[in-house]
């Protein structure tokens, strides 16, 4: 259940940059989450509509975008297929996951500003 | 802006960050990782399930190297200090950091366990993690390496199903592979779900009852402690005026907490603690 650590940092984040920027108002929130992020997007959703009371984004949505993990040879790029082992026959080297596959980026705050 | 009276309408505007929601932990990791690379100190995080021999591992370990290594480890418990007690009795100083309901270690736990705590003689510091095979992955700490003890008792999917956690390990212990056999549980289904979650697979047969894999696991520490540099040897800029640094940080409940370092004469590190 790290997910309610991790909405708390989103959420100072997100108000941090919203004071910032003397923001009236916070509209939308855009965060992308890797399939090998270790989150949970349901219950990253459900942590941010219970935390979010009570602050600038109590009233903001939160819009999630879920990026698949791909495992490519760093050297030849072939793509290694869902379930097979991380390495390339070819190179015979360890494979790499593609940007966003395993991070948990916030990457859009929407928000009025004067 | 309003033109009509000066009245200040608002426009929505789009900001971009694309950044990491853990990157105030990761600054606080990096933090660490350069006060233990600048002691020469090798930090590990050791990781696992509840009961998959974490504790049973650094005590055999202290046996094995008794006299040549110095050991330490903060180790992270829900509710008691049993694991911090037991290997004291081993001969490993050792600090508890009860977590309450908190179901890993973060950096900024790891940071504060870390004053008062005689880390800086050590050669090995483990930092033994909460038991839980998911919500530790993600948090670094600052260490060199991560550890993973599964034990076999766990049963052959446990890699494919917790694909985050055996892709941060830069290890593998096979733990209590003299209960093999008694199970139905064969190593070879483990070891080739690891090669389908960890991109360079290692992993060690090991067993603290029986000292299998001991050798295997010691030559593994070597190696790493061969990468971590002497002691005092590194120097990255400091951006600190010179002497002792001073600095305060927000805790996560609430109270600012000021502390000092020593630093190794020329070293120094980025600041961490500026949210």
């Amino acid at each position: 259940m790290h997910e309610y650590s991790l909405i708390q940092s989103l959420v100072t984040r997100v108000e941090t940059e919203a004071r910032a920027r003397r923001a009236t108002a916070v509209h939308r929130i855009v965060v992308s989450l890797g399939e090998l992020s270790g989150v949970d997007p349901e219950l990253f959703q459900t942590a941010y509509d219970t935390f979010r009371a009570g602050t600038l984004c109590e009233r903001t949505p939160l819009e999630l975008r879920r990026v698949a993990a791909r495992w490519a040879c760093p050297a030849c790029g072939r793509e290694v297929a869902r379930g097979e082992a991380l390495s390339c026959d070819a190179c015979g080297l360890p494979a790499r996951v593609a940007p966003g596959g395993d991070e948990i980026l916030l990457e859009t705050i929407e928000m009025e500003v004067p | 802006m309003c033109t009509t009276c000066g009245c200040g309408d608002t426009k929505v505007v789009p900001v971009d960050v694309h950044e990491k929601i853990l990157a105030g932990n990761d600054r606080v990791a990096r933090h660490n990782r350069e006060h233990f690379a600048e002691q020469g100190v090798l930090a590990l995080n050791l990781m696992g399930s509840p009961g998959a021999g974490k504790t049973a591992l650094l005590e055999a370990t202290a046996a094995a190297v008794r006299g040549r290594w110095r050991l330490g480890a903060v180790s992270g418990d829900l509710a008691t200090d049993n694991d911090a007690r037991r290997l004291e009795k081993a001969g490993i100083p050792s600090r508890a950091i009860t977590t309450g309901q908190g179901c890993h270690l973060d950096a900024e736990l790891v940071h504060h366990a870390l004053h008062g705590f005689p880390w800086r003689e050590l050669d090995v510091f483990f930092i033994e993690n909460v038991g839980n095979l998911v919500c530790p992955a993600i948090y670094d700490l600052g260490q060199a390496a991560n550890v993973v003890a599964l034990s076999v008792t766990e049963g052959e999917d446990k890699p494919l199903k917790y694909p985050v956690m055996f892709k941060a390990a830069d290890l593998v212990l096979l733990t209590k592979c003299d209960l093999l056999p008694h199970l139905d549980v064969r190593v070879e289904a483990v070891l080739d779900g690891l090669r389908r979650v960890m991109p360079r697979p290692r992993a060690i047969q090991f067993s603290a009852r029986t000292g299998l894999g001991m050798p295997e696991w010691l030559s593994w520490l070597e190696e790493q402690r061969a990468r971590v540099p002497s002691r005092g040897s590194t120097a990255p800029a400091h951006t600190h005026p010179p002497g002792e640094h001073v600095h305060e940080h927000r805790h996560g409940d609430g109270t600012v907490h000021a502390h000092s370092h020593d630093h190794a004469p020329g070293a120094g590190h980025e600041h961490p603690h500026d949210r």
